[in-house]
């Protein structure tokens, strides 16, 4: 009976994620607190109205969309680890590709949660809804978003679940089912990404965003802040289960972050020259970034600290005798996680209104409620990767599977950290 | 015979024209109901009736004749000093004095460059003798103030409602206060 | 091991019945109207989108607004779904040889539709400009406050929404919470809006205003002559703008928007685009005028112009 073994496998996984070794609790206890004064936050905004936040009408977008930006791009590029997954024959490909996914699904939790805390009624998010509301589409780029963003979220969980329980059954998942997916994937991920982009780019009466380059510079920047984390990730499943990842595959992904910074930043510098030599009125958003204008510099350290960072960690990716040390490696990753998040972050959404569009400058700076909600969404992306992890790798290493009686889940080893050189023979049940 | 053949076009084809030109010419009168709206033409006629209210007279002081009808008019161009000294004439007086405008034998009336007498009610025709360029904007309720029904009934004020004849230029006002700066939105 | 399964499982203590019958209490309370609440939470909930309402729908709607303003403010409160007239469509002229920055237009507007004074929401931002700079907003002064306006060496421009014929706000709503009425008049559903602020980055001319908070909107100010889709009281969390006083001008006959009323220098016109006999056609024809970002090919129905 189908329903019997998928409530066994459910019953399996909360006896996971509810298990673990000590880290994994402190872990999950700080997550949890965070997510509690988060939601406490949250409800002290929602009562008060988006007042509590520091935007106002000359800079109506502030932190919530700037987080949801670098989102998106971890979402898309987590996927397109497939890509060089498959072209470069790395085993193993399917771990590779559901631990991207599952990193996408956190990333997509993450950015709805974003838009859902940004919007001023979150009670009217039904009129969304293609039919039982009304969603404007194809004409609102919010409305491609809002279906994009959907079916990337729907697409991934879907990949992952049908690959994992297909494991935890001992059997191959379909490929006839698996791989259209997959290939799907991609440009799924390319769209959600381009979407976003679009949906700041369409605005004429925003020249900084008003931008051919946006929609490739959201690619590039995308391919360089996802990838990172996986890089990070990929170092800590090798050493604590015995998930193997070869060395080659992750300063190939190394490599191709180079590539995309060097993209990246190459475009930038376009847009940096056509502002500063054409020296029109629209040079102004640019200038209060990099430089300051009238007296109002808030957020020159902080793009400075990206373009410091992201040059260094480019650098730090090219050189092979840098890439190929973890030290430097795991340097450089943090770097580029951090320039791309303050470049895509506060340093697009900002500039965008700043100067605003009757010449007024407002300097944003997220509020104490801002940073609270803020914070509590990405304990609750991490939660979500982290449970998800929690399931997943056990099930990849082959120690969660189902029981001989076809319905019991069999769990080999509740914890969650465990060195891959010590794997003996210890398994207990429970 | 080319020739027999385009006449023979021509002459319809004068006669269509013509039959436009009328039709053109019939329909361009002013429609009815739209209130006084008229458009501007130069002297043609007299001028169309605006309903105006009450010209603002300083409380009293009209109707001038009942001082003025016993003194003997005195046409010689000087500063007064004995009346009106609170009148200061800021408007074109190197060119004008008091009796320009004001009718020397009947003070009760305004005096039109022609030597037509009208009333205080129609004062917009001697400011219109200077300003034609306002007064053809104001006949159609583009200059000055606008009040009432943008699709019923003009409301017309006179000139002087908001431009003091003496002294016709506005004044500096205080400003209303500025809006709020976003950072201080609490 | 029961121990420990019901440690590790708090999920499953409760049961399934007793998740029903609250669940089914917190429906039933839903449905329920308060005592004197104009609709219930059910159906101001699931309200409709203005256009999609059938008439018996609106004015069920629009008598429990009513309803609802009335016990808020204390007075009698109307609220109109007046439709568009036929062969209208509404332009706007400004005079930028007259306005001298007074802000009167400002704060008439602010009387007359209900804008909620705490926080301040202006619909009309009156740009002090140099003359020798001519229309450079980059330089504009928004904040000017001198003892006496105009300054010399200045010149004013006060700038609302433009009622663009090809608006960049309507057509980035993810709700079409607002469209282009067939009179020219961008309007907005304040019971549709979610609040995401799209339309306030796509609109150039900074015309468009979010409730950051719940509207402050004193009862001895507040106007009891309101449209649906105008000049009502809104909620918090949506977007408002200036709609050309639309609770005025469709009317016939129909009143100035309050701004034309309260000028007092006589900088602003107003009428019928379609009707070549209006003002503003006079104007077009026989002014200069122009439009502000015309190369964004906004197509905005406010033209500024220099009478003199």
């Amino acid at each position: 009976m189908p329903m019997k073994m998928i409530w066994g496998f459910f019953k399996g996984t909360l006896t996971l994620v509810a298990k673990g070794s000590r880290a994994y609790y402190v872990w999950v206890s700080c997550l949890l607190v965070l997510i509690g004064i988060g939601a406490l936050a949250y409800v002290y905004q929602m009562e008060n109205g988006l007042i509590v936040t520091a935007m106002r009408d000359q800079v109506a977008w502030g932190f919530y969309i700037s987080n949801f930006t670098f989102l998106v791009g971890v979402a898309a590029a987590a996927v397109l680890l497939v890509i060089p997954a498959y072209v470069y024959h790395w085993k193993p490909i399917k771990e590779i590709a559901v631990l991207g996914e599952m990193l996408a699904v956190s990333a997509m939790v993450m950015c709805l949660l974003f838009v859902t805390v940004d919007i001023g009624r979150p009670d009217r998010f039904w009129h969304l809804i293609p039919k039982i509301g009304i969603l404007n589409f194809p004409q609102s780029l919010l409305a491609w978003d809002v279906v994009v963003l959907n079916i990337y979220l729907v697409l991934n969980l879907t990949i992952a679940v049908f690959i994992l329980y297909n494991l935890y059954h001992k059997r191959e998942p379909n490929k006839a089912f698996t791989t259209p997916l997959l290939l799907f994937s991609i440009p799924a991920a390319v769209s959600i990404h381009t979407v976003t982009a679009f949906l700041y780019n369409g605005l004429a009466a925003r020249p900084f965003w008003n931008a051919s380059i946006l929609a490739p510079r959201f690619l590039a920047s995308a391919f360089c802040s996802g990838p990172a984390f996986m890089i990070i990730l990929f170092q800590v499943i090798r050493k604590y289960t015995r998930i193997e990842i070869k060395n080659e595959a992750i300063f190939k992904v190394a490599e191709l972050i180079a590539y995309s910074m060097f993209i990246n930043l190459f475009l930038l510098g376009a847009e940096v020259f056509k502002e500063f030599y054409s020296d029109t009125v629209h040079l102004a958003p640019l200038q209060y970034l990099l430089q300051g204008l009238k007296g109002h510099n808030d957020l020159v350290p902080y793009i400075w600290t990206a373009m410091i960072f992201n040059v260094s960690a480019f650098f730090l990716f090219l050189v092979p005798q840098t890439r190929e040390n973890y030290v430097t490696l795991n340097i450089g990753c943090v770097l580029i996680f951090i320039g791309v998040y303050i470049e895509k972050g506060m340093g697009l959404v900002i500039p965008g209104q700043v100067p605003d569009v009757l010449g007024e400058i407002y300097e944003y700076a997220p509020t104490g409620i801002e940073l609270l909600v803020t914070l509590g969404i990405w304990a609750t992306g991490l939660l979500v990767y982290t449970l998800l992890l929690r399931v997943a790798v056990p099930i990849l290493t082959g120690e969660f599977f189902v029981g001989e009686d076809g319905r019991t889940a069999v769990i080999v080893d509740t914890e969650f950290i465990r060195r891959a050189d010590h794997l003996a023979e210890q398994s207990y049940r429970d | 015979m080319n020739r027999d053949r385009s006449r023979h076009r021509l002459v319809p084809g004068i006669a269509v024209l013509a039959v436009c030109l009328a039709a053109g010419v019939a329909s361009s009168a002013p429609p009815q109901g739209r209130g006084n709206a008229t458009k501007p033409h130069a002297g043609q006629g007299p001028e169309k009736q605006f309903a105006v209210p009450t010209p603002p007279f300083t409380p009293g002081i009209f109707p001038c004749s009942e001082c003025h009808k016993e003194m003997k008019p005195n046409p010689a161009r000087r500063e007064l000093k004995d009346e009106h000294t609170n009148i200061v004439l800021n408007h074109a007086q190197g060119q004008r004095w008091c009796l320009d405008c004001h009718d020397i034998s009947n003070r009760d009336r305004l005096r039109l460059v022609s030597g037509e007498k009208i009333g205080f009610d129609e004062s917009f025709r001697l400011c219109g003798q200077c300003h034609g360029d306002k007064y053809r904007d104001w006949k159609v309720g583009v200059h000055g103030k606008r009040t009432g029904m943008w699709n019923g009934e003009k409301q017309y004020l006179l000139c002087v409602h908001c431009h003091n004849p003496h002294d016709p230029g506005f004044k500096p006002l205080v400003p209303m206060s500025p809006p709020t700066r976003p950072e201080n939105v609490k | 091991m029961p121990n420990r399964e019901s440690r590790d499982n708090p999920a499953f203590r409760m049961s399934r019945r007793k998740m029903m019958k609250g669940v089914a209490a917190v429906l039933g309370a839903l449905a329920l109207p308060e005592k004197d609440a104009p609709a219930s939470v059910w159906e101001s909930f699931f309200q409709k989108h203005f256009r999609e309402m059938s008439k018996p729908e609106l004015e069920k709607v629009l008598a429990s607004l009513e309803k609802e303003y009335g016990k808020t403010y204390g007075k009698a409160v109307k609220v109109r779904a007046t439709p568009h007239i036929e062969g209208i469509s509404y332009g706007y002229g400004l005079d930028l040889s007259r306005c001298i920055g007074c802000r009167r237009c400002v704060y008439g507007c602010v009387q007359e539709n209900n804008q909620s004074r705490d926080p301040q929401i202006h619909y009309i931002r009156v740009l002090q400009l140099d003359k020798e700079r001519g229309v450079d907003l980059e330089h504009a002064e928004h904040y000017y406050n001198p003892s006496k306006v105009p300054e010399k060496g200045h010149f004013y421009m006060p700038v609302q929404c433009h009622q663009c014929e090809n608006p960049p706000c309507t057509k980035v709503c993810p709700v079409q919470a607002t469209w282009k009425e067939r009179d020219g008049i961008v309007v907005v559903d304040y019971n549709w809006c979610i609040g995401c602020r799209y339309c306030m980055a796509a609109c150039p001319y900074g015309a468009r205003h979010f409730n950051w908070k719940k509207p402050g909107l004193p009862a001895a100010e507040m106007n009891p002559e309101t449209h649906y889709l105008g000049n009502r009281p809104r909620p918090v969390g949506v977007v408002e703008k200036c709609t050309f006083c639309i609770q005025r001008v469709r009317n016939t006959p129909g009143r100035y928007p309050a701004c034309v009323e309260v000028c007092p220098v006589g900088a602003r016109k107003f009428g019928n685009l379609l009707d070549p006999e209006s003002e503003i056609r006079y104007i077009i024809e026989n002014k200069r005028v122009f439009i502000l970002k015309e190369d964004l090919n906004t197509r905005p129905k406010f033209y500024y112009f220099y009478a003199t």
